[in-house]
């Protein structure tokens, strides 16, 4: 009698088991999936050309240079912008701030700026970037976009590189008569340097596959040159994907897949070169 | 005079996230509330026709209301139970290799980009769901949140986990002292214990999916009627955005209607982010020592 129960509890126990597993399963296929099967269907579409030419007939030929390039400096806009002052905040939050009611606002603040959807950034930058500054439809416009949704990730992962920094160094630099912004500067950041840096990737990254906000900002499906200022309109590899999905009739499948390709390849590697930079940082210590 | 120029910046960096919050609520009710000069509040909320081009425009927003409770309710109960019960799998059940094996996938998860979610849901999803429903076209409701569940998977998962992993031993312990088995104890101490976590999880998978544009913006269909079944065409408030505003003119009214949508979009989330930041405060405090 004892037994048996014992044995259906068992048999409860395994079959619970099983359908966790099989929950665990349900997530991850889809990804190893998304992976496999875009790089099988648009493998085909990748070329020399195909990364190093002008897009021809309304983008169905041709390559997607301007889309790369204008991607990278998207990339690189929104670093230039978040990353400083992403660490600078940081750094008054974590070495200046007193623990008081503005210190309190600026946190809500990260974390609700973080909840904002990026659609609600493009309008945003479409108000104050495009036509209060006057800067157009433009990279420049796109990239303060980018770089005012990527701040409160840049901030957050800074603030937390910055406390793991042990109290001791501190103390240290400050005890034989450094000034404090001298031993942040000195001290404090190289030993956080690692960390902010996997934050800053991480961002990139995220503004490397964002969409919506460039699509409200005005970026274009085709041009003919690639941005040779921070003025001009520019392509991006996420929305030339998004129009040749879904609005270029007669698009050949293996294009889109080759865009959706490179768009994953760009993104994920940026997530790997995070993933390393912090298991080799954490290897060091 | 070095320092404390250098200082004075930091002082601005460190307020510009309020800066750059308080602006976008500047800008939407600059730029939405003037849509109530012309279209009553009640007409613009609870109006069921979205016109912009009728004369006179007819702004009601509740078929893109509607089609975004919709969505996100569906994907909210998909994602959900998948998710913790992955998180439950992760934290007490899989041996440490499997788990340290998964979770770089899901987190790669996390980083593919909205609009791949999109064109893959357009490409092999919506097929699916045509033939499985019988539908004219694939894309619809249904369609967009199965997409939207897969991508508010890991960040339930990673929330419900570490909610998971901060129910202290001794409950696990005492669980097992009085002979519970293993998954006795998941479903009756730990999972109870990290109710709270699981809750805040829950609730960021849910701002997640309403704020996400580019998958519904291209798999749920953009009809502008009130959807009655999920199978139906729809469009959310954010692809509804993602529509209108580059046909706007500047200043017009739809230009003010779609902010107006965005000031809407803007307090749904923030009300669901703050929810969430509580809750996590709270189980955050319960097992504090």
């Amino acid at each position: 009698m004892a037994t048996a129960i014992l044995n259906s509890r068992k048999i409860t126990q395994q079959t619970a088991f099983i359908f966790l597993a099989l929950a665990t399963v349900v997530t991850v296929t889809p990804v190893l999936f998304i992976i496999i099967y875009t790089t099988v269907k648009g493998g085909g579409a990748i070329s020399w050309d195909f990364i190093s030419q002008f897009p021809s007939q309304a983008g169905r030929a041709g390559g997607i240079l301007p889309a790369i390039i204008g991607t990278f400096y998207l990339m690189l806009g929104t670093l230039v912008f978040a990353l400083p002052i992403g660490v600078l905040a940081g750094i008054y939050l974590t070495e200046y701030a007193r623990d008081n009611w503005l210190t309190r606002l600026i946190n809500l603040a990260i974390i609700n700026l973080a909840g904002v959807p990026s659609i609600v950034f493009g309008l945003f930058g479409l108000s104050v970037f495009v036509l209060a500054f006057q800067f157009g439809l433009s990279l420049l416009a796109a990239s303060l976009t980018l770089a005012a949704q990527a701040l409160a990730m840049v901030i957050t992962t800074s603030r937390e590189a910055l406390l793991a920094v042990p109290r001791e160094f501190r103390e240290g630099s400050l005890a034989i008569g450094v000034t404090k912004w001298q031993t942040v500067r000195h001290i404090v950041l190289p030993q956080a340097f690692p960390g902010i840096i996997t934050g800053a990737v991480l961002a990139i990254s995220r503004a490397a596959g964002e969409t919506a906000p460039i699509l409200v900002v005005g970026a274009a499906f085709l041009l003919p040159a690639v941005p040779l200022s921070p003025l001009d309109q520019f392509m991006a590899l996420p929305y030339h994907l998004y129009t040749a999905a879904a609005h270029v009739p007669n698009m050949p499948e293996e294009t889109i897949w080759g865009i959706a390709l490179v768009l994953l390849v760009v993104v994920l590697s940026f997530d790997i070169l995070a993933a390393i930079i912090r298991i080799k940082t954490r290897q060091r210590k | 005079m070095g320092e404390r120029f250098i200082e004075g910046w930091i002082f601005l960096a460190g307020m510009l996230a309020i800066v750059v919050l308080l602006g976008i609520i500047f800008i939407l009710l600059k730029e939405g509330l003037p849509v109530f000069s012309h279209t009553k509040p009640w007409d613009f909320l609870f109006g069921t026709r979205w016109y912009p081009l009728a004369d006179p425009p007819v702004f009601g927003i509740t078929p893109f209301f509607v089609s975004t409770l919709m969505i996100t309710l569906i994907s909210t109960a998909v994602a959900v139970p998948i998710g913790v019960a992955c998180a439950a799998y992760l934290s007490e059940v899989a041996p440490r290799k499997v788990s340290e094996t998964v979770k770089p996938i899901i987190e790669i998860l996390a980083g593919i980009p909205s609009v791949m979610m999109g064109f893959i849901g357009l490409a092999l999803l919506s097929p699916f769901v045509q033939s499985l429903f019988n539908l004219p076209i694939g894309l619809c409701g249904l369609t967009a949140a199965i997409m939207l569940s897969l991508m508010s998977l890991p960040i339930i998962v990673s929330v419900s986990e570490d909610a998971l992993h901060a129910v202290p031993k001794e409950f696990k312990e005492a669980s097992y002292a009085l002979g519970a088995t293993r998954w006795e104890t998941v479903w009756h101490v730990c999972i109870p214990s990290a109710l709270s976590g699981i809750a805040a999880a829950i609730m960021l998978g849910v701002g997640r999916a309403i704020g996400e544009t580019m998958t519904v913006l291209m798999v749920a269909g953009n009809a502008l009627a009130v959807p009655v079944s999920p199978t139906d065409p729809m469009t959310t408030m954010t692809a509804a955005i993602a529509n209108g505003i580059g046909n706007a003119v500047r200043g017009g009214p739809q230009y003010q209607a779609i902010f107006a949508i965005g000031l809407v979009l803007f307090i749904l989330t923030l009300a669901v982010n703050i929810i969430a930041e509580r809750v996590l405060e709270r189980q955050k405090r319960k097992f504090a020592r």
